[in-house]
């Protein structure tokens, strides 16, 4: 199934290895990009490919926490709880989405649109509070400016204060 | 405030510097493998980084050029570079910008280590979450592959190098170098025994180097301008050149700050994040990571380089200092740390995996007000018993910050038991069995 719909993109993958087995984490990632997480069906489809038994294949997606074995909200939030963002506030950050979603950490809205999990260090500490939700990061957060992602990533599925390049401080404010 | 040149940061401290490949080559960019390539010996690039003192910026320190040196020299099968790009060390956010704003003048690094080692293969590993910065790796990768910088037979040098980027998928331990090796194999991400350690045994049971994104953005430099000028700056002879040093916690500007090494912390603090971000003054800090065990005021005047800080009980390590006002309480930092690493104990040993449980446990319940005048010995007890006796240095780092906070503010961790003891004189059934 994976195979089909991405024979060439698999082929690229494989590609850059010397060792098949290397492709596994990058073709996991590509299983759950096709359906939100990763299936039982997929893992087997990619021992196939790479010559491996299902358990290891298994074994190595149960090791990362960013592999989705079960289903995840189309928004999936992770809030940073390590001890830099707790510092400046990231429980209160927890506090709000809670209050705006009316969910807590390990829980799906029941439209399935978000998912909350309060996560380990994500290496943004200078600008905490952070989230990071799907590829995208969003620092320095306010209440406003949490109303306002969730907003739009209900309206239009995407916002723009997520980050860019990262340069913490900015150039200008350094004058 | 004691004025100097940055030198990682330089271009993107330029408002119009986008971290092109045009912009990267109008500043000299590429200039160093032109040097190099072909013109030098891969010894004497060699010579030249030991020369220059630069010791690894992923937290151990290691002598760069040593480590090179370490790879078997008559071995004639491929060899491998994999820079570290995992950045996962809670406090740490420098090589996320290096990666982000300059990603040429890493990839130039790594050019010069792969013609150093031997290498014609290699990897970065990045962390999983910096979907963006793997993603301008990538338009970087092929912006240098298109004007030959990256592939085969490189500006005509006979030289091939070819770069992948790779993702890891969220795991604390993978920047653990055997760990990363590990991860790149497909496989669970558990630190390997050492010896034999990656030089001759790393990436495929090949040769490998695995080098820290900042110190791989040194070398273009340090070729450029020669390992004598890195040589004088910072804190010779052992710490030498600059350190990006990430600031986080209560300062007024939290960020990343390019000093050289053997500033004080309170020049970082107070002069370059800008001071306390109210007035209240300052508790303790964490000096290099939260691997690295607390600090307090008192040592604000130690010096940021690698011997001061091990000299005051600390470690400089990844360069991420975490600042905590007053009022902060001290068991609950250290709670908020064990916490972390419980969660990222990659469960291969275990006093580690064991270890940590237990002590997050009795935390827990000592901040909970539940504790008992016999768990600070537990806490000590579990500590001596994990800290050296694990495969990694995970386990050293998992006891620092209790450690540290019982060595400087047992009275907090006193205080909050005494509570619950007397509140458990009042409410006898509130004691609950525990292990």
């Amino acid at each position: 199934m994976l195979r089909e719909k991405n024979q060439k993109e698999i082929d690229e993958i494989l590609s850059r290895y010397p060792v098949k087995r290397s492709a596994l984490i990058p073709l996991l990632y590509l299983a759950q990009r096709e359906q939100g997480f990763i299936t039982e069906a997929a893992m087997r489809e990619i021992a196939a490919l790479l010559q491996l038994t299902p358990p290891q294949v298994y074994e190595t997606a149960t090791f990362y926490t960013m592999l989705n074995l079960k289903r995840v909200g189309k928004f999936h939030i992770q809030v940073c709880k390590s001890l830099m963002c707790a510092l400046v506030g990231s429980d209160t950050l927890i506090g709000w989405i809670k209050t705006k979603l009316g969910i807590g950490p390990r829980e799906t809205s029941p439209d399935g649109l978000f998912t909350l999990s309060a996560v380990e260090c994500l290496a943004a500490c200078g600008t905490a509070p952070m989230m990071q939700i799907n590829d995208d990061y969003y620092e320095r957060l306010t209440e406003e400016k949490v109303d306002r992602i969730l907003a739009d990533l209900r309206t239009t599925g995407t916002c723009s204060l997520k980050t860019g390049p990262f340069m913490w401080p900015e150039p200008a404010t350094k004058a | 405030m004691s004025t100097h040149e940055p030198i990682l940061l330089k271009n993107m401290l330029r408002l119009d510097y986008s971290g092109s490949l045009a912009d990267y080559e109008q500043v000299g960019g590429y200039q160093a493998i032109r040097k190099v390539f072909g013109k030098m010996a891969p010894k004497d690039v060699t010579q030249s980084v030991m020369k220059s003192g630069l010791r690894g910026r992923g937290g151990a320190g290691f002598p760069t050029g040593v480590k090179w040196g370490f790879l078997p020299k008559d071995y004639q099968g491929p060899r491998y570079l994999c820079c570290n790009a995992d950045e996962s060390e809670p406090g740490t956010f420098k090589d996320r910008q290096l990666m982000e704003r300059d990603p040429h003048q890493m990839l130039e690094g790594m050019l010069l280590a792969c013609y150093a080692i031997g290498a014609e293969v290699a990897f970065i590993y990045i962390r999983g979450e910096f979907v963006l910065g793997a993603a301008i790796l990538e338009r970087a990768i092929a912006e240098a592959r298109r004007a030959g910088y990256i592939g085969k037979n490189i500006l005509g040098s006979g030289t091939t190098v070819d770069i992948w980027v790779h993702r890891g998928a969220g795991a604390y331990i993978c920047g653990e170098e055997t760990a990363l090796l590990e991860s790149l194999e497909g496989k669970r991400g558990l630190p390997r025994v050492k010896p034999p350690f990656p030089a001759t045994h790393g990436l495929y049971n090949k040769p490998t180097v695995v080098n820290n994104v900042e110190t791989l953005a040194n070398l273009p430099h340090i070729i450029n301008r020669g390992p004598e000028w890195f040589a004088s700056i910072g804190s010779p002879p052992k710490s030498t050149g600059t350190r990006i040093f990430c600031v986080s916690g209560h300062v007024k500007q939290p960020g990343n700050y390019e000093v050289p090494m053997g500033v004080t912390f309170r020049e970082l603090i107070y002069e370059h994040a800008g001071g306390m971000r109210t007035n209240k003054p300052l508790k303790a800090f964490i000096p290099g990571g939260a691997s690295a065990p607390f600090l307090t005021p008192d040592h604000l005047d130690v010096k940021m380089d690698f011997e001061s800080v091990a000299a005051a009980g600390s470690m400089l390590g990844s360069g991420g200092v975490t600042v905590l006002e007053e009022g902060t309480s001290m068991v609950w930092a250290a709670l908020s740390l064990m916490e972390f690493f419980y969660h990222e104990s990659c469960g291969k040993c275990s006093p580690c995996r064991e270890g940590s449980s237990w002590l997050v446990q009795t935390m827990r319940r000592i901040v909970a007000k539940q504790g008992r005048s016999q768990d600070l010995e537990t806490l000590t007890d579990l500590c001596k018993n994990i800290a050296g006796r694990t495969v990694c240095a995970f386990g050293d780092a998992e006891v620092a910050p209790i450690m540290s906070t019982l060595d400087h503010w047992r009275s907090e961790y006193t205080s909050l038991i005494h509570e619950a003891e007397a509140a458990n004189l009042l409410h006898p059934e509130r004691l609950t069995p525990r292990h």
